[in-house]
């Protein structure tokens, strides 16, 4: 048993945080967050040329370097750490794992290496208008038209939508229901009858859009009626990656709160020799270290691929969905009034923890579909 | 990073296997894992077991191979305790004793101090409690009143404990007491190790919410023990005392969560049973308390590998602490939830005693868990100030 990081994973942090520190402060992520695109195109080619974020766990045989999710974990809790603005999630907790999970050894050949040289942005449509996380959520149908396929519908919350170049799409045959009948596609960005809407995000530092298609041509991706099990793989992994960003982000906002603890003076003391103040921050730091327990070991899981992974996807997102926003929450308490500004950034923790508990399913959601995985 | 054993681990593991399934047998196979450190159920058939443990050097299996032990590391400590959780074996008893005396006396006995006590826990001929509170030293545990005086080569004590855990069934007692007449805080203490069996202690016991009194008050009326049995330095006692506390909020409770997983267990049947498993409130609050019995063992185990790589682990232990019994007061209340109406009895047949089933035990003795070993507000404050550096509160 060892429940540490090797020395190289230790570096490999380093790198990336003193990267996400020069690339991702607080300036640019309020640049960013301003604008439609919400990334910035050259930091994407730095992550992908010159760290290698964007390939890290794809196979080595479709361009990827092959390491684990363990390495991956490392890379989304740093980024959570300064809210990177970045098509990554999207691209590589999503889709890649998508196909990664879905594809035929041909189509991985097809799909990967663009997206494992920083090429392709890519993401995952799946959700819709409905809201839900689960099999039943898919309503959009795909149909077979003169040997090709066609399809109709909307979706919805499809994060970095508007800027992917390649999107997967989670459809179902027509007359099925449930898990039965889930297929996966690929369609380009700007295929033909696609119209993507960019949505007015109460987080802004991850961007949502909807994407309507009208007889929109797809190319099947695996096997087709077959997709379920490989669709709830994905949101498991997507979720183990989501659990590590947020434990980065519930650490830095920890951080934060202590250290204006230590210097903000009210009745002549510092605010955080008040036990009012002192308890809160350590009840944050239980949560937060118990965030990150879950979520490392939700990466081994993840990476070991093994039987455990549903039950620790779901223990790990439910925890560090809630580790989050309490820290997110507990912060501008303990700012004052300065907690409550714009300038301030508790805020941008603040919704990017809301957005991030409710995207892939909630804690509610994720207790009840633990309870399921454990046989209550 | 990986939890799978080593090979190494896993023959050590099947070692421990092939012992308890041996050696777990007949009336102590029966006796399941019932009973707490700090509870009598079974008691003499659990001291017979204690002692086939003992016999085989299972308990003080840490201990240096010099002093009767095996000298295990951490991660087959582990091994064994989630071997001896997943088999049902009965709850130890020598929690005083081998979880905190002896790693206390390890770190700071002389060679005879340690040659003359860890066999005896080692063989469960000598029982051990904890002389810590008394009624103006509670969290504060500085302000200790109880006094010792030398008196040619023994010291003499006088003074009051409480809340001494099964004292009533120890043969030694270490006991924090002043000796330096005069001091104040933590300086002037010293740790003395007082025979329990001598007119100067008088031992009364105090009943306890749960209804069985497995505390007591105990009475220092001029008890006496050797001068040399003090543990550390005269006047050091303070540190000895905290080296302790360590243990108990670090080491001692690491495995705790195998036994937690097991009560979880058993209420997620009663709920199962009784049907309440399909209320979306239940449902939630299971797999909440399934949540955080696995992130307890996380925790243990990223605990662990700190431990294993820097040797101490220091005030995070607070954190384990916390953790733990917050957790376990939370299971307690929902016990009392999957119950029902079921809870409104204390026993399913009534004999005119007041005895808890398994259910009502744990929804209330785990109301002092967040008090002993440090209560939560005080180990929010170390938490505050030794680990995030948060200004001390004035004192
Ligand atoms: C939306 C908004 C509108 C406002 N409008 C007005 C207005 O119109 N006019 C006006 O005069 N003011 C206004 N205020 C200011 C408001 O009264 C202050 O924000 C408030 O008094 C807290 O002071 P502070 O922000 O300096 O925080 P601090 O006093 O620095 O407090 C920071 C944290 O420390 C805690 N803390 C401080 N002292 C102690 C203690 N002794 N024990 C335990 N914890 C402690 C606080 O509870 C808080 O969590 C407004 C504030 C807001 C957010
Ligand atoms: C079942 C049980 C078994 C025990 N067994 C033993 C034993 O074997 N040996 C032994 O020596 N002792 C034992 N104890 C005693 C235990 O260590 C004390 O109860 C504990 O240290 C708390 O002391 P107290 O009861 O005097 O409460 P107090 O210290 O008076 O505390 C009362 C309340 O005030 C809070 N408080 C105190 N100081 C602060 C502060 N600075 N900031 C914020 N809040 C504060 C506490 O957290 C608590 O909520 C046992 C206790 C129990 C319940």
């Amino acid at each position: 048993m060892n429940f540490a990081f090797s020395e190289e994973q230790d570096q490999l942090r380093d790198v990336v945080r003193r990267f996400m520190e020069e690339k991702s402060s607080e300036e640019e992520v309020r640049r960013l967050m301003d604008t439609e695109v919400g990334y910035d195109p050259n930091v994407w080619a730095q992550m992908a040329n010159e760290l290698g974020l964007q390939s890290l766990h794809i196979p080595e045989e479709f361009g990827g370097q092959g390491f684990s999710f363990v390495e991956l974990a490392i890379v989304f809790e740093e980024q959570g750490r300064r809210l990177l603005c970045s098509p990554y999630f999207a691209t590589v907790a999503l889709a890649t794992n998508a196909i990664l999970n879905a594809g035929t050894s041909d189509e991985k050949a097809a799909l990967l290496p663009g997206i494992a040289s920083g090429e392709t942005i890519a993401t995952l449509a799946f959700t819709e208008p409905n809201g839900r996380w689960d099999a039943d959520g898919i309503t959009m149908v795909a149909r077979e038209d003169g040997g090709s396929w066609v399809l109709d519908g909307t979706k919805m919350f499809v994060i970095d939508g508007n800027n992917a170049d390649l999107i997967v799409v989670a459809a179902r045959t027509a007359g099925t229901s449930g898990e039965a009948g889930i297929s996966f596609f690929t369609v380009a960005g700007d295929a033909k009858g696609l119209t993507r809407t960019a949505l007015a995000t109460m987080d802004q530092t991850r961007k949502q859009s909807k994407l309507e298609f009208a007889g929109v041509k797809a190319t099947p991706l695996g096997a087709a009626g077959q997709g379920w099990s490989a669709l709830s793989k994905t949101l498991d992994q997507a979720a183990v990656c989501l659990s590590n960003e947020m434990a980065g982000g519930a650490q830095f906002v920890l951080d934060m709160s202590v250290e204006y603890a230590k210097v903000r003076v009210q009745f002549g003391r510092p605010i955080g020799s008040f036990q009012a103040i002192k308890h809160k921050c350590a009840d944050m730091l239980l949560e937060v270290e118990s965030a990150k327990s879950a979520a490392y070991y939700s990466a081994w899981a993840a990476g070991e691929d093994n039987e455990e992974l549903p039950v620790v996807a779901s223990l790990s997102k439910a925890y560090c969905s809630d580790a989050y926003f309490h820290a997110t929450a507990e912060n501008i308490q303990i700012h004052g009034g300065i907690g409550f500004t714009w300038e301030h950034p508790a805020h941008l923790y603040f919704k990017r923890a809301k957005s991030s508990e409710i995207l892939l399913g909630d804690a509610t959601y994720h207790r009840e579909l633990l309870a399921q995985r454990i046989g209550i | 990073m990986d939890f799978r054993d080593t090979s190494a681990e896993a023959a050590f593991r099947d070692e421990v296997r092939t012992w308890l399934s041996e050696n777990l047998v007949g009336e102590f196979a029966a006796l399941g894992g019932r009973g707490g450190p700090a509870d009598e159920r079974g008691w003499d058939t659990r001291i017979e077991w204690e002692r086939t443990l003992g016999r085989d050097r299972w308990v003080g299996m840490s201990w240096p191979e010099e002093y009767g032990g095996r000298n295990l590391n951490f991660s087959q400590q582990v091994i064994f305790n989630e071997e001896y959780a997943k088999a049902n074996a009965p709850a130890r008893i020598s929690f005083f004793g081998e979880g905190l005396f002896a790693p206390t006396l390890i770190a700071y006995g002389t060679h005879e101090q340690k040659s003359r006590f860890l066999p005896k826990i080692q063989s469960v001929d000598e029982l051990w409690c904890q002389g810590y509170s008394e009624p103006d030293a509670g969290s504060d545990l500085s302000n200790v009143a109880t006094r010792a005086v030398r008196d040619g080569d023994e010291w003499v004590i006088n003074g009051q404990k409480v809340w001494t855990t099964l004292a009533h069934r120890a043969q030694w007692c270490f006991v924090v007491a002043r000796t330096e007449a005069g001091s104040t805080g933590h300086k002037g203490l010293s740790y003395l190790l007082v025979p329990m069996d001598q007119p100067g202690v008088e031992i009364r016991p105090l009943r306890q919410m749960t209804g069985s009194a497995e505390f007591n008050e105990v009475y220092f009326s001029d008890a006496r023990t050797s001068a040399d049995l003090v543990l550390g330095e005269v006047g050091d006692g303070w540190a000895v005392a905290m080296a302790t506390l360590g243990f108990e909020r670090g080491t001692a409770f690491m495995s705790q969560q195998l036994a937690f997983q097991r009560e979880l267990r058993e209420i997620i049947e009663v709920a199962q049973g009784n049907g309440r498993s399909k209320e979306a409130t239940t449902r939630q609050d299971l797999a909440d308390s399934y949540i955080g019995v696995q992130i307890m063992k996380y925790n243990g185990m990223r605990m662990l590998t700190d431990l294993v790589s820097r040797g101490v682990i220091g005030p995070s232990s607070s954190i384990g602490k916390l953790f733990w019994s917050n957790w376990h007061r939370t299971l307690g209340e929902r016990a009392m939830d999957v119950l029902g109406t079921d809870a409104l009895l204390v026993a399913s047949e009534g004999n005119g005693e007041y005895e808890l089933e398994d259910f009502h035990q744990i929804f209330m003795s785990s109301r002092a868990e967040t008090i002993y070993a440090g209560a939560s507000e005080i180990q929010r404050n170390i938490i505050g100030e030794r680990v995030l550096g948060l200004p001390r509160e004035p004192r």
